[in-house]
């Protein structure tokens, strides 16, 4: 406990860089994965593609995507930059298929009557079928937040400055209270982050009742 | 050396050197998939039974879900490292946080499962005369085969990522090259651990998506995980 007393500054600090790494991609992946699952739902072959490709990619452990990345798109492997974008390749392997689920459960007689009643195309996407598959999106969104604050620290091992410093660092010092102070923290960023997402799902979806989600 | 890393990794994959010996390809690989299945098979040893309880009675529903959603906010690395200094170097620290890994899917899976099949069914082959145990084993667990299998696919991925820190703490398996890779600024030798693991990950995966598949009752779509 004193050792975590004594280093606060430290640790704020990796919790700013974990954040930085981890928010983008979660942003990423939800902007990205509308189009991409609108595109999907549009043939079917296409949607089993997507989705079957999604799995494979989710099945990637994250170290060595971490490591073959910067070969293949020019960055460093101790760049934050690198790990954001892993990052958002595994947001979109687990948003893509959600996304592609949510468009799903909107009633096509829904989208029909608005239609009928004078939506135009962008602005029925817009006003009908986004806030009637925000609940499922928002599921979506949720694991996607979690799983990300938490591979964050993976990029730990390569040097790069996020909570997963503090296992790396307390690992090699032998320091039980520092790898504590890391998992406690982490959980609790990615549980804290989890729950702002509920809260604005109320507040933007207000006429949805919270349900557990689809965890998978 | 080529200059290029990619070049220079499957140069070092190709040479015969590195295919024989106790630190060869073929020997770590046995390894990390040795840790796999270890890991997976003693959670499954856990996690199948609650799992079929929780889905069958009902009891204990909202803590399964509970459990396996905060669980995947627990860091992979974190959980390494502290039970390696805790239960000090050697197999015992990472198997266990394989366990506590593979165990949320595991449970969901089984869990998902159990509840996925459709009520009339179940109080149809209740009406039939057909006890509890027989409902669960001849109704319950067939249709929801694949969403087991499912929850094997989900903590196999994990452990197989989980495996590679392994190394990390003192183990063997495919992470040793990557972390001997970065300690001598190897970056091919890198690149090489990273194609072996991604290679072992997408046919593990692949294996059980085909079984998943497989397992599928006939007359019915098979299930997405």
């Amino acid at each position: 406990m004193s050792w975590v007393l004594e280093n606060v500054d430290v640790i704020a600090g990796y919790t700013g860089s974990h954040l930085l790494q981890a928010l983008p991609p979660i942003l990423v992946a939800f902007a990205l994965s509308l189009p991409l699952a609108k595109l999907a739902n549009a043939r079917g072959w296409l949607r089993t593609g997507v989705t079957t490709t999604s799995g494979l990619l989710y099945a990637i452990p994250s170290l060595p995507l971490f490591v073959l990345l910067p070969g293949i798109v020019g960055t460093s492997v101790r760049s934050p930059l690198n790990i954001a974008i892993a990052l958002s390749l595994y947001g979109l392997a687990l948003m893509v298929p959600a996304a592609s689920d949510a468009f799903r459960s909107v009633d096509r007689t829904v989208l029909s009557s608005a239609t009928a009643q004078g939506y135009a195309a962008g602005a029925r996407f817009l006003h009908v079928e986004l806030p009637l598959a925000g609940p499922v999106l928002l599921a979506g969104v949720r694991v996607v937040a979690v799983s990300t604050i938490s591979l964050v620290t993976v990029g730990g091992v390569l040097g790069v400055p996020s909570l997963g410093m503090l296992f790396v660092d307390g690992f090699r010092r032998g320091i039980i209270a520092e790898i504590t102070a890391g998992v406690v923290l982490t959980a609790a960023l990615a549980l804290v982050t989890d729950g702002l997402l509920v809260l604005l799902g109320r507040l933007l979806m207000p006429w949805s009742r919270p349900t557990a989600g689809r965890r998978t | 050396m080529t200059g290029n890393p990619f070049l220079d990794a499957l140069a070092w994959l190709v040479d015969p050197v590195h295919w024989s010996g106790p630190s060869g390809v073929p020997a770590r690989t046995l390894e990390h998939l040795g840790y796999t299945v270890l890991g997976v098979l003693v959670a499954a040893l856990i996690a199948i039974p609650v799992g079929l309880l929780v889905g069958h009675t009902g009891n204990g529903k909202g803590i399964t879900v509970t459990v396996a959603g905060a669980a995947r906010a627990l860091p992979t690395l974190g959980l390494v490292t502290l039970f390696a200094l805790l239960l000090g170097l050697g197999l015992t620290a990472p198997l266990l946080a394989f366990v506590v890994l593979a165990v949320p899917s595991l449970l969901a899976g089984a869990y998902s499962a159990v509840e996925s099949a459709d009520p009339a069914t179940v109080d149809a082959a209740r009406a039939q005369g057909m006890t509890e145990w027989q409902i669960l084993a001849k109704v319950e667990i067939p249709l929801g085969m694949p969403l087991i299998i499912g929850g094997f696919r989900g903590a196999t991925v994990q452990v197989v990522a989980t495996a590679m820190l392994a190394a990390y703490v003192g183990n063997g398996g495919l992470g040793r090259y990557i972390f001997l890779g970065l300690g001598s600024q190897d970056y091919p030798l890198m690149i090489a651990g990273s194609l072996l693991v991604i290679a072992l990950a997408l046919v593990l995966d692949l294996v059980l998506l085909v079984t998943q598949r497989l397992t599928a009752p006939r007359g019915r779509l098979p299930a997405e995980s």
